[in-house]
């Protein structure tokens, strides 16, 4: 394999793995300093175990979102060092504020809140997790606002002198509405990360008849949120999908596998495509519904690919400029229907707290809704990166221009399966102790000396 | 503000962010190294991280900072290096990733086989970036291969010549030092007095590689390369090193801290000093050096950022000061008291 297939490989796997761990930080981070705050005002010692418990899985998960977060702004030079050139001088704007508005907040005050209880005052440890919440998801922001850019950039110019695009406007930047519907879209998909992990966790122990006050408030509490968030998740997706249709059209029709330009649009329930995935074999449509999803009418034109493939090799020169359909077609697909069980569940569940849902025997299989969320998400970022193909920065610079030239095979295969290696390890410690506090319940995440053993749980407090 | 002002300006904010992370990650990433060695119970080793627990995600920040406004302000040096240093950032990024999450799962089952494999993991961790991150400077003051259009040429042997190995192996002896006295001022008892004996070997091998370090860069030419000259500040680094073996002799832990601090700033100052104004030196050809000049951002990114950096940079100094301060309190191996 050359050295650019390896470095999209790379870059997709650190970063598909990255944000396994991304969400439920995001989300998770507000509903412990929820917790903590009710135990603050309350004094009511199931708070302190809410806050507690699910600070404590929160913080296994964090560890991770943190390290391999490294290796994601060390990437963008080690192995697409001609797109830093090319782009640093707008590209590196959001990640130098990222790192100085949010990490900073985000890793001084969550040791704040790992170490100070009791060090320092009620108060401060209290606004700690806040502060540790809000720099969580302040640095989303950045980071997509980043990634905005690249599908939809604004706010530059291209020096004709030293060849490159440089920032003219920092305010376009920030008010990119790419990004912006790219931080709506994934803030609320981390809320309901969080919803259904607790949702699942919470049905675990109640379906056993443990720490019952515990897991009802938390559950009754995620279901809500879980219904909130996933309703946001899709309004924030469909009004993402309209600004695509106008900015991206060719990724919007690559992903429904909308071949021919037509006027309305059918929406493709089914489509299946030839080993390359770039052309049609067979499909079953329904009639119109692409145009609602693509304007909110159902007779506006959408065009296809091939039209769109043959303008773009009119404006930027011959070449293929189709994403791997295959993949963009089906991880929407996958994201949607997902998107949509967890919409239903969640109004389910919600709907479910009103009677004597924690006897109901149907709460045996509810932890199995974890692995929701993580199929959207993941299935999510698949999409949206993959649909920009060949593009890094839509329009501006292709993936295979933005590649560092002085990286061989060899060191790309090291990287790769040294990557894979350790991560690979670090998945395995991370499940191993989700786990085990999960289904250790409120007590062992209370004895800070974390000895799950029953001897041991609830001897300090 | 001038172009050239904002390029200066700009070099001097990344050599302060520099300087930040090896004074605070400095001293973390020795109390790493020293972890296995120095405790010998479970709870020494927790006491030992603890010194450090709420505040290295903090510390580590600076280097991601470092890294971000790189990649803002100078472009082309992010660019160079990054791509040019591919496998030892690779290490280096194995290295950080390895140390991070022992430090949060170590004590997270009660297994002492658990335990003791996250501990060397620290170790290990630690050694290993101290010891990249190290070469990696060292390297930029010997100079890469570098060609005509920015490229680095040479691969992770270039890396790997005497220069960088020495300036790699004295961080890892400097931090160590560091490491040491940090841990002689936050900890109390017996583990105390531990550390002091070890802070005295260690004061003679940093002693010896420092002086050797700064020999070997004055003999070979690599000094003063750019148009300053960093006259007494290498001297008063040496100066400062050489009297941290009275303090830890006396005991005075503080001032030993303070005086291998000041050593770890000065030689932040004498680096980027001595090449500057160029940020990577060219070995094929002095005239495709990257400089502050060609390698950085527009005029208005680089103005946009200082609003940014003089806002934030003081916001994070207060609250990040804050929280020493609150850690302050010396940490006991008392069970009772430890936060694990």
């Amino acid at each position: 394999m050359d050295p650019i297939t390896l470095s999209r490989w790379q870059f997709g796997l650190t970063t598909v793995y990255h944000f396994l761990f991304v969400p439920l930080t995001l989300g998770l981070s507000w509903f412990v300093a929820y917790f903590q705050t009710r135990f603050y005002q309350t004094k009511d010692e199931t708070f302190r175990k809410m806050a507690k418990f699910w600070g404590k899985l929160f913080l296994i998960n964090f560890a991770i979102g943190v390290v391999t977060g490294i290796v994601q702004e060390f990437q963008f030079g080690m192995n697409w060092s001609e797109y830093s050139r090319y782009v640093g001088d707008i590209f590196g704007a959001p990640l130098a504020v990222e790192a100085l508005m949010a990490f900073f907040l985000e890793s001084t005050f969550l040791g704040v809140w790992i170490f100070g209880e009791g060090r320092v005052s009620d108060k401060a440890h209290l606004a700690s997790i806040w502060l540790a919440a809000i720099g969580s998801n302040l640095s989303a922001l950045w980071i997509l606002l980043a990634n905005g850019w690249m599908q939809h950039p604004v706010g530059y110019v291209i020096n004709d002198a030293n060849g490159r695009a440089e920032l003219v406007n920092f305010f376009a930047l920030i008010t990119n509405p790419k990004g912006w519907l790219f931080f709506w879209h994934t803030i609320s998909a981390g809320l309901a990360t969080a919803s259904f992990l607790i949702i699942g966790v919470s049905a675990y122990h109640l379906f056993r008849k443990q720490h019952v006050e515990v897991y009802k408030r938390s559950f009754q509490a995620a279901a809500l949120v879980g219904l909130i968030a996933s309703v946001l998740v899709f309004l924030g997706g469909h009004t993402n999908g309209q600004f695509m249709f106008e900015t991206q059209p060719m990724k919007f029709s690559a992903i429904e596998a909308h071949w021919e330009t037509s006027q309305p649009a059918s929406f493709s329930i089914l489509t299946i495509g030839d080993l390359s995935g770039k052309r049609e074999v067979w499909s079953i449509r329904v009639p119109a519904v692409l145009s609602f999803l693509a304007c909110n009418n159902f007779d506006c034109e959408v065009r296809g690919v091939y039209d769109i493939q043959a303008e773009y090799e009119a404006t930027y020169g011959p070449g293929d400029y189709i994403p791997l359909m295959v993949v963009t077609y089906w991880t929407f697909r996958f994201m949607m229907t997902v998107g949509f069980i967890m919409m239903l569940l969640a109004a389910f569940f919600l709907y479910a707290t009103r009677g004597n849902y924690e006897n109901a025997k149907w709460m045996k299989f509810v932890p199995w809704v974890i692995a929701l969320p993580y199929i959207a998400n993941s299935s999510g970022w698949i999409l949206t990166e993959m649909g920009r193909q060949p593009w890094i920065v839509q329009g501006l610079l292709k993936v295979e221009d933005a590649v560092s030239p002085n990286l061989t095979t060899v060191d790309l295969l090291i990287s790769v399966i040294g990557y894979t290696v350790v991560y690979g390890s670090l998945a395995v410690s991370m499940v191993y102790l989700m786990k085990k506090y999960a289904i250790a319940g409120p007590d062992a995440a209370m004895h800070e000396s974390v000895d799950v053993a029953p001897a041991v749980v609830g001897s300090q407090d | 503000m001038s172009y050239e002002f904002l390029q200066i300006l700009w070099f001097i904010l990344i050599a302060v962010l520099w300087i930040g992370f090896f004074f605070l990650e400095g001293f973390d990433f020795g109390v790493g190294m020293l972890l296995p060695f120095l405790g010998k119970k479970d709870e020494e080793r927790r006491a030992i991280i603890n010194t450090v627990g709420p505040v290295w995600d903090g510390n580590e920040v600076w280097l991601l900072t470092a890294g971000g406004a790189t990649f803002a302000a100078f472009p082309e040096w992010y660019a160079t290096m990054f791509s040019g240093f591919y496998l030892a950032l690779f290490l280096l990024l194995v290295g950080l990733i390895l140390r991070g999450i022992s430090f949060e799962y170590r004590s997270k089952d009660s297994n002492p086989a658990w335990r003791n494999r996250f501990d060397w993991m620290i170790a290990i961790g630690s050694f290993l970036s101290a010891l990249l991150l190290g070469a990696a400077f060292a390297n930029l003051a010997r100079g890469v291969p570098i060609n005509a259009d920015k490229m680095f040429t040479g691969n992770l042997f270039t890396l790997l010549n005497p220069y960088g190995l020495l300036g790699g192996v004295t961080t890892v002896a400097i931090f160590l030092l560091h490491g040491a006295n940090f841990l002689g001022l936050k900890l109390e008892g017996e583990l105390r007095e531990r550390v002091n004996g070890v802070a005295k070997k260690l004061w003679i091998g940093a002693s010896v590689l420092y002086v050797a370090l700064g020999i070997f860069t004055y003999a070979a030419g690599f000094w003063a390369r750019g148009i300053v000259n960093p006259g007494i500040v290498p001297i008063a680094a040496v100066v400062v090193l050489l009297a941290t073996g009275y303090f830890i002799n006396r005991k005075m832990e503080g001032w030993a801290f303070i005086m291998v601090a000041l050593n770890i700033v000065l030689t932040q100052i004498t680096f980027f000093s001595m090449t500057f104004p160029n940020v990577m030196l060219s070995t094929t050809n002095p005239a495709y050096s990257l400089t502050i000049y060609n390698a950085s951002s527009s005029q208005y990114t680089l103005t946009v950022m200082s609003i940014v950096a003089l806002i934030f940079v003081p916001i994070v100094l207060v609250y990040q000061g804050w929280t020493y301060y609150q850690f302050s309190k010396r940490i006991s191996t008392d069970k009772k008291s430890l936060v694990y």
